[in-house]
């Protein structure tokens, strides 16, 4: 290849790693995105974006070669005909259960911005000072106002739908017009607005899902056919492919290598900084190295301390930024699969027209305000009300005419809500190279020992109580509360293993995303996170990677990096 | 590599100021539709499985099973997608309800009347009610995948319903389809009668 040398390189192409490359591109940056999987070109190969169940051979539905072929994908419903191969094959690509972890990971160009759920939220202001009152791990090294105008920055150009509804708990932000609540959600939103003295709220989801369009950008709003996962030909909702992409793109100093596995970082010990990175071809198994300024590592949480663990060994045992002995550790996601459901009375004249990508939320209300648990942090809710389909109850319908009428018409009206619940940084769970197994190009394996501890398990019998008091509350029939068991990783959203802080003996990145370690090298997706908080990730995720771009930049202009 | 390619990218390049080194777009997995030869299953099997399809889902103003062909569906799903347990219980379903005709009526099912097989198939139906009844008893504190199957005829009657209501006559015609809904209205007027929406 002519030209191994740019200014900046990106390992990574999903949500996080879009974004840096259209920061860094924009900024003038010559840069060199690596993605270790196929590439997938916006909108031609969207394949299955307009099928239908009657279009798949086995109507969507899982096969039992399939279910033999995902042994931890059949876990979950990730494993469908519709988005077969957007997930990372576990026989090229194992990993090693300590304890069970659930991990799904998109390896291809836009990575998992193209399956993500969309849901956009940020942060407040006690989810940043939480750790440093409660001494629990450390305190975050920023403030919410540090980040506040860049979650300005991303919700604009990403487009995100959403109520401004003043609630301190759940910052507002720069959105388009929301997707509505239905006629149900509105009153079950006033009846626990009225029943909760004000303290707990229903309000739309705030989704990457558009309202609006974005003609400068060749983007339609939202079409409600719910297909997201397949993505959107219309551009409708926030993916590498649809957003960052183009805009890095269109500056003419983007180039994109896929297939590309990034083994190590190079690293020169005098200098203390990052020269580049090794890779290996994921198809030929050919190895290349490409040098740069400044890197920016967006792998995906775990893969991004993977990166560091396998770089600058010689200098360090457990890898790039592990000085700290925080490398791999305190691993968190959001605890869930617990809530409540109900049948809803009445609103036989009413119906749904559209298929919306979203539902309603619910923002965190206990620990808050006055309230007190014997437990800290606390969780939302994400749920939605519809009437129900064809596939509802049929036993007592018998067969012929009179059931093929009866399932032709909706059913019921029903409701139901799944608890978020914020999973505390705990430095006994952690990921660490596996010193036994290799993957299909000789690379080491991750190893996961995770679990969910006390404060998760206190907070559960909330996360299921309060959803059944709501709906009780709300004049909801049949209230059933439900636990589906949660194992580590379902949430598929990772975060922790190389935590910001304010001190190179507690923390691997400082308070721009820099390694300590290596201040050219900067990892911004949800392997920073100082904490957890309850709200979905990625959006803070976009916020701290054009916040450190940002920072990079100006300290290449200082000649400091 | 060929000069082609080569030279592709370059231009793709010029083009969209991005070089894709290396580029090998695929996209997202399309899998082929399956034909009656990759099944476990005959023609005659799949010409039955309408029947009694069409018993459960029958034709009226609206098609039908047979107009969906849910047979073949059901042939593809019964051998790719059941466990080995559940296609031992489904075929053994299918021929009991053989044996039930001959036993009850001293014929063949494919000539009995359309009386005779809907009340051969309720009575089956029934059956199946108090079966799946006492088993749910029985099985309530087990977890999901050691649960007992439930009767055959359950089985049958789910896979006729899915195959029918997920296949494009039964979305089209018997339910509402729309592709593009373009909007939301969460406050859609609804009159007895209107049909449900297939997706």
């Amino acid at each position: 290849m002519a030209n191994n040398h740019y200014d900046a390189i990106v390992v990574g192409s999903g949500i996080s790693g879009g974004w840096a490359a259209k920061e860094l591109t924009e900024k003038g940056l010559k840069v060199l995105m690596l993605e270790r999987g196929r590439n997938i070109e916006h909108i031609k190969d969207y394949t299955n974006a307009h099928k239908e169940a009657w279009d798949y051979p086995h109507r969507g539905e899982r096969t039992q070669e399939m279910i033999e072929n995902y042994p931890v994908l059949k876990r979950d419903y990730p494993l469908n005909e519709p988005t077969l191969g957007m997930w990372a094959n576990e026989k090229d690509s194992p990993y090693v259960e300590e304890k069970r972890f659930d991990w799904y990971r998109g390896y291809h160009v836009g990575g998992r911005s193209l399956t993500w759920g969309r849901q956009s939220y940020r942060l407040n202001k006690e989810d940043f000072q939480a750790n440093g009152k409660e001494g629990i791990a450390v305190d975050w090294p920023i403030r919410y106002e540090d980040v506040s105008p860049w979650y300005d920055y991303v919700e604009r150009f990403a487009g995100i739908s959403g109520s401004r509804d003043g609630l301190d708990v759940l910052p507002d932000g720069q959105y388009q017009m929301p997707m509505p609540l239905n006629c149900v959600e509105k009153d079950v939103a006033a009846r626990i607005q009225k029943s909760f003295k004000g303290q707990r709220h229903l309000i739309p989801g705030r989704t990457s899902n558009m309202t609006e369009p974005k003609p400068k950008e060749g983007r339609t709003n939202c079409q409600y056919r719910n297909k997201c996962w397949l993505g959107c030909p219309f551009g409708g909702y926030f993916s590498t492919q649809s957003s960052t992409l183009p805009a890095a793109v269109k500056t003419g100093n983007l180039t994109v290598r896929p297939h590309s596995i990034v083994t190590e970082i190079l690293y020169d010990k005098d200098k203390k900084r990052a020269t580049g990175v090794a890779i290996i071809d994921a198809e030929t198994n050919e190895t290349y190295e490409f040098t740069s300024k400044i890197l920016f590592v967006n792998a995906s949480s775990f893969n991004s301390t993977w990166l560091l663990m396998n770089s600058a060994t010689d200098i360090w045992d457990g890898g790039l930024g592990s000085s700290s002995g925080e490398l791999g550790h305190n691993v968190m996601d959001h605890h869930f699969r617990i809530g409540a459901h109900a049948m809803v009375d009445g609103y036989e004249d009413k119906y749904h027209y559209g298929r919306r990508p979203s539902g309603f939320y619910v923002p965190r209300f206990r620990n808050w305000g006055g309230d007190k648990r014997d437990y800290v942090r606390g969780f939302g809710y994400q749920g939605s009300a519809s009437r129900q389909g064809w596939g509802r109850d049929v036993a007592e319908m018998g067969i012929g005419a009179n059931l093929k009428n009866a399932v032709s018409e909706p059913g019921s009206w029903q409701i139901g809500m799944t608890a978020f619940g914020e999973m505390l940084p705990d430095h006994s769970n952690r990921i660490f190279l596996d010193p036994n197994k290799r993957d299909k190009w000789g690379l080491p394996v991750l190893a996961m020992d995770v679990e969910i501890k006390e404060n998760e398990k206190r907070m559960r019998k909330d996360m299921m109580q309060d959803a059944i008091d709501m709906f009780e509350a709300a004049g909801m029939k049949n209230v059933q509360g439900y636990d589906a068991d949660y194992f580590p990783g379902q949430g598929i959203h990772e975060m922790g293993t190389a935590r910001m802080g304010r001190d190179p003996k507690t923390s691997v990145l400082n308070g721009n995303n820099q390694v300590w370690d290596a201040l050219n090298v900067f990892v911004t997706d949800g392997a920073c996170m100082t904490s957890a908080s309850c709200v979905n990730p990625s959006l803070t995720y976009m916020a701290l990677t054009a916040r450190a771009a940002d920072f990079a930049v100006e300290e290449l202009k200082k000649g400091n990096l | 590599m060929s000069m082609n390619r080569r030279d592709l990218l370059k231009m793709i390049a010029a083009a969209t100021g991005t070089a894709f080194i290396s580029s090998n777009a695929m996209a997202y997995v399309t899998l082929p539709m399956k034909s009656l030869s990759q099944t476990d299953f005959s023609k005659d099997d799949v010409a039955f499985f309408n029947e009694v399809g069409e018993v459960i889902i029958p034709r009226t103003d609206t098609p039908g099973a047979k107009d969906a062909n849910v047979g073949l569906m059901m042939a593809v799903m019964v051998t790719d997608c059941y466990t080995p347990a559940q296609r031992k219980a489904f075929t053994e379903g299918m021929a009991s309800i053989k044996k039930l005709a001959k036993s009850t009526y001293g014929k063949d099912f494919l000539l009995l009347s359309g009386e005779e097989r809907a009340a051969l198939l309720a009575s089956l139906d029934d059956e199946a009610g108090v079966f799946n009844k006492k088993q749910e008893l029985a099985s309530k504190d087990l977890k999901d995948e050691d649960k007992p199957l439930p009767h055959s005829f359950t089985l049958i009657k789910q896979l006729t319903l899915f195959t029918f209501f997920t296949s494009e006559v039964g979305a089209n015609k018997v339910l509402r389809y729309v592709a593009i809904p373009g909007r939301y209205d969460g406050d859609f007027p609804y009159k007895k009668g209107d049909k449900a929406w297939a997706t």
